[in-house]
């Protein structure tokens, strides 16, 4: 019979001590954690940032990742667009009675690996099984603390800066949606979902002028770039042509009626250069991934809108998502 | 067959600029202005997002019609939802848009966070799976759409009666493209008549006509002399009918044409019609928002299928409620006035906040406007 999670677990006994050492210590486990009492003691950070993100997805397994590797990645993503190297995770589990142990050392396991690809580790955390039904498979909270080694602003953007994105677009919105529709393709998807730290640390490493980066999560690339045009007052123009779409994603968003740029991204992030820096930025991104793209530049036309050209030669707005896109989608 | 050889052949740059070039061209010889009803809310969006209106001449205008089946629901009726929906043991299922337009008392997005169940399906059938699921509820359908979706209503009431549904019920607000038409055109209504002359030609949509043929536009070229072309919806179909549709005022030969001609036919699809016949009947009038009562413009389930209709079963307010004063969604759906002339468009009005329904699906043409702009 399958070994599944039950209440007595997540009781603070016997079984829950159980359940901490032979699964999560296992994968998990550091000096920290041995360490750890009601709380943990983690020394010095000269420039400390804090985050933190639940983590809801259904399915929790889709292709490209799992609700694991999805959570440390979401979380240290939020740290590196600050330009904060990941540090210290801390993780709280909420699981379903009857939830399989083999999903949830399958989880664990891609945990352990998204935090080495950003040199985290865990220093405390928190299990609790609620009764069937009370919550849908499994929930995951994740706070990170990390070391802002650059200052990135949105407030440094100014005309003449150039738009680049770090990979082709749409994917993980593209892929949770097939999943769920039921939709088979020929060639499948993949989420994009990664840790973006390494990619962070190579412009600050190149001392790239970096503006701003923000990874294009739920609402998409439109989100970010109609923000930024809002909070700074600028316009962002973007030629359609140069962002890349794949061509199974074109094919979900023909399907289902939705415009890619509002698809969210788990690994995918805009970044506003200086234009003396676009082209070794562009290298620099492609080296880790050959979609990325210059799309665009910021200008003072139309204040605070986003526009796009197409390839005709025509211009549009590109708006502020709105409405419910797609619920528990991360 | 690729998924995107459906589409991206439409879509292609180098066909789009050189029908551009060509319209321009054969525009220059005709010595009027053409206003084209693209009477389709699919069309709307589709000029819109791909900024067609700025590679067209000047002489060539767009008139934006009333085909938005979301667009053109009266208050009253959604309301009909908003009711049936808070009823106990009720699951509401609807199309797309329809979940965000605001009725009297609110929307349906609304409801459900009063604590209505209402559930967006993709296409009718998927209430078949809502209403085996939950055996104990009443699943109410509230159908909207063209002809387009007329037969797949009709398609789920025939897999109803023959899986012997006890729970699934109906509210059917299913319109008819030609009634609408030949209203905006024929209407002797004086307000209405003020406009008369100013479409010139109908860009007609081609999924109606997939179900209903190119016939049922017959009638518009031989007694009222306007063009008809069916078109698609990509980029490339819209700039090519709006081509045919040039070229017919220079030849001096008014017809109906299909450029659509993928799957459209003089006769439709007869068997998805036979279907619309088996189980609806016209209604006399059927008030559309904007323009007021329409004759036969609307199905209604038959009488032998009265048992599966709300408006039958339950008690629904009749009365007609009128729009907020200052939208002028009515004008626009009749051609009469572009969506940047209501004086609360983009302020009072913006799709979080619509306060007229041209404003709620991105069909609309108000929605369209502020969405993508009219940029030049
Ligand atoms: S902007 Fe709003 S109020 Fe004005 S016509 Fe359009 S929908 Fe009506």
């Amino acid at each position: 019979m399958q070994k599944v999670i039950t209440l007595s677990m997540g009781n603070g006994g016997l079984e829950n001590r159980e359940l901490l050492k032979k699964f999560v210590f296992r994968h998990l486990g550091n000096s920290f954690l041995k360490d750890a009492e009601d709380g943990t003691v983690l020394g010095e950070i000269e420039n400390l940032v804090f985050t933190t993100d639940s983590f809801t997805i259904n399915p929790i397994f889709f292709k490209g990742g799992d609700i694991g590797k999805l959570s440390v990645a979401g979380a240290c993503n939020d740290l590196a667009m600050m330009g904060s190297e990941p540090k210290f995770l801390s993780l709280s589990f909420i699981i379903e009675e009857g939830f399989s142990l083999r999903d949830f050392e399958r989880i664990l396991r891609s945990m352990k690996k998204e935090l080495s690809v950003n040199g985290a580790v865990v220093v405390t955390g928190d299990t609790k099984v609620v009764p069937k039904g009370a919550c849908d498979k499994i929930y995951i909270n994740v706070s990170a603390i990390g070391n802002r080694l650059a200052n990135f602003s949105q407030k440094n953007i100014k005309e003449g800066d150039k738009v680049l994105l770090s990979g082709d677009i749409a994917r993980h919105g593209a892929t949770i949606f097939a999943s769920r529709e039921g939709i088979e393709l020929e060639n499948e998807i993949e989420s994009d979902c990664r840790s973006l730290w390494p990619i962070v640390k190579a412009l600050i490493d190149e001392k790239i002028f970096v503006k701003a980066l923000r990874d294009a999560t739920r609402g998409g690339v439109a989100a970010v770039l109609n923000e930024w045009a809002k909070d700074e007052n600028l316009c962002f123009e973007i030629e359609e042509a140069k962002v890349n779409i794949s061509l199974e994603v074109k094919g979900i968003c023909e399907i289902l009626g939705f415009e890619p740029f509002v698809l969210a991204n788990e690994g995918t992030f805009v970044c506003v250069v200086d234009r003396k820096d676009e082209k070794r930025t562009l290298e620099i991104l492609k080296s880790f991934n050959e979609n990325a793209s210059i799309i665009g530049e910021v200008t003072k036309e139309y204040m605070g809108r986003v526009i796009l050209k197409t390839e005709w030669k025509t211009r549009r707005f590109l708006d502020m998502p709105s409405g419910e896109i797609l619920p528990r989608i991360c | 067959m690729e998924l995107k050889d459906l589409y991206e052949k439409f879509r292609d740059p180098k066909t789009i600029k050189a029908l551009a070039k060509e319209i321009e061209k054969e525009a220059s010889k005709l010595n009027r202005d053409i206003n084209i009803m693209e009477v389709c809310g699919g069309h709307t969006h589709t000029i819109m997002k791909y900024g067609l209106l700025q590679l067209l001449p000047k002489n060539i205008n767009f008139i934006h019609g009333p085909g938005c089946p979301v667009c053109i629901m009266p208050k009253e009726r959604i309301d009909h939802a908003y009711i049936l929906s808070l009823k106990e043991n009720v699951i509401l299922c609807t199309l797309g848009d329809m979940i965000k337009v605001p009725g009297s008392y609110g929307s349906l997005q609304n409801a459900r966070s009063r604590g209505a169940d209402v559930r967006f399906v993709y296409s009718p059938l998927d209430v078949l799976k809502i209403a085996k699921e939950n055996p104990n509820k009443k699943v109410i359908f509230f159908a909207i759409g063209f002809e387009t979706t007329t037969p797949m209503t009709a398609a789920l009431l025939q897999n109803v009666i023959n899986l012997n549904l006890k729970n699934v019920l109906f509210h059917i607000n299913h319109v008819t493209v030609p009634e609408v038409m030949r209203e905006l055109i024929d209407s002797r209504d004086e307000h209405i008549d003020s406009y008369n002359n100013q479409i010139d030609a109908f860009l007609g949509p081609s999924h109606v006509s997939v179900i209903a043929g190119s016939k049922i536009y017959e009638e518009f070229p031989q007694k009222y002399s306007r063009p008809v072309v069916v078109a698609g919806f990509e980029p490339v179909d819209v700039m090519e009918g709006v081509l045919m549709i040039v070229r017919q005022f220079l030849k001096e030969e008014i017809k109906v044409e299909i450029q659509y001609k993928r799957s459209v036919t003089r006769d439709g699809n007869k068997r998805a019609w036979e279907m619309i016949e088996r189980y609806f009947k016209k209604r006399d009038l059927f008030k559309w928002r904007g323009l007021g009562n329409i004759p036969k413009s609307a199905w209604q389930l038959k009488d032998e299928f009265e048992r599966f209709d709300t408006e039958k079963i339950y008690e629904l307010p009749k009365e007609e409620i009128e729009d907020h004063k200052l939208c002028i969604c009515g004008d626009i759906l009749r051609g009469m006035a572009k969506p940047t002339e209501c004086q609360v468009f983009g302020s009072a009005c913006t799709p979080s906040k619509p306060l007229g329904s041209c404003m709620v699906s991105s069909e609309g043409a108000c929605a369209a406007y502020y969405k993508y702009g009219n940029l030049i």
